[in-house]
């Protein structure tokens, strides 16, 4: 089905579908990404970037731990908590991976909210977005606490090799890192939604761009990516 | 110039008025399978299920849970393919740093169990 696109005369042309589709859009003498907001085709690309820093860990993670010759520390056992007297294995890694897709779902009803202008429930959302995410990187301060007191430190720790510290605080400390920048914007955001900037169209304090509710979308990609991570990391990482 | 501009704002407009819609409840459901996949991954290691099993579970368990995320919440599925392509297309490159990354690890044990261990693999005649 060919969706219509205004050209400067204000006249639709057809958008072909289909590799066509993405031939048209990449000769046009416009933009190639159609029906995209820039700042969303921006944090997508921003995105892509980030996506070869996290690889380029996790892969030499794999190299690491394929090559050494010590036992390498069991996650399972690592990371086990003793709850109500009993010892349950990963317990504390899979609450905190439940926490942190409930928070990708409320972040895509934000979005969805925020496109209807229902400023209340947009508002709602981005809290509890940026509440389950803060909550995320309180456990792992936890879980870093815990791991420390244990003797496991970047360069060794009484478990085997010598590599699981290094790796275990590149990684999680990185993307921990990425979860806090997250709640920051998170309520950057959800301020800017109760005082109506996006409404007003009130220009940014950084960039001076008209606000609008686009930027609720945007911020879900750089939320969403967050947990996609955390996906590859609880499997290769805690699981492996 | 102020032709230039005219266009510009038509376009930001009607990306603007059209925006990402969709009805709440496949977020709903989305989440769920999330919730779902995660679990069945995590009683992968409550069970102790061991070697190719295990691996073939984690890994299908992390595609299923990456291709939802990136499908839905992301808006993938409903983007034009020039930007799918553009987004998804790159990153298989890396499949080439992992095969590499791989190739090196098994050559570094090789020769760390070769030299340093009391493995079997030691020269003959020594």
């Amino acid at each position: 089905m060919a969706q219509p696109a205004l050209t400067s005369a204000g006249e639709a042309v057809p958008l072909p579908d289909g590799l066509q589709g993405v031939v048209a859009d990449w000769s046009s003498d416009q933009r190639a990404f159609k029906k995209v907001p820039w700042g969303k085709a921006m944090m997508w690309i921003f995105l892509v970037s980030d996506t070869f820093i996290f690889s380029a860990f996790l892969i030499s993670y794999m190299n690491v731990r394929m090559s050494t010759t010590e036992p390498w520390p069991n996650p399972s056992e690592v990371f086990a908590l003793e709850l109500f007297g009993k010892n349950i294995p990963l317990i504390l890694i899979a609450i905190m991976t439940f926490i942190l897709i409930s928070s990708s779902g409320t972040m895509a009803m934000a979005v969805k909210f925020g496109y209807e202008k229902n400023k209340k429930m947009t508002f709602v959302l981005l809290l509890i977005t940026a509440a389950l995410g803060a909550s995320f990187v309180g456990m792992q301060a936890f879980e870093w606490t815990k791991l420390i007191q244990e003797g496991v430190r970047p360069w060794g720790n009484p478990m085997g090799a010598a590599q699981f510290g290094s790796a275990f605080f590149m990684i999680t400390g990185f993307h921990g890192t990425h979860v806090s920048i997250g709640v920051i914007f998170l309520i950057i955001v959800a301020i800017k939604v109760w005082r109506g900037d996006l409404d007003r169209q009130a220009p940014g304090f950084l960039t001076g761009r008209k606000g609008n509710y686009e930027i609720v979308e945007t911020m879900g990609l750089y939320w969403h990516f967050v947990d996609l991570v955390w996906v590859f990391i609880f499997a290769l990482f805690y699981l492996w | 110039m102020a032709h230039t501009e005219g266009h510009q704002h038509s376009v930001g407009t009607v990306a603007h008025v059209e925006g990402q819609q969709h009805p709440i409840g496949i977020y709903l459901k989305i989440w769920a399978l999330l919730f779902v996949l995660s679990a069945a991954s995590y009683l992968v290691d409550y069970f102790h299920v061991q070697g190719y099993l295990r691996w073939f579970l984690i890994l299908t368990f992390m595609m299923m849970k990456a291709g939802l995320i990136v499908a839905v919440f992301m808006h993938m599925v409903w983007e034009r393919l020039a930007l799918i392509y553009a987004i998804l297309l790159p990153p298989l490159l890396l499949m080439f740093l992992l095969g590499i990354g791989a190739l090196e690890a098994d050559y570094t044990f090789f020769t760390r169990e070769t030299f340093f261990g009391p493995g079997p693999a030691k020269p003959i005649g020594h």
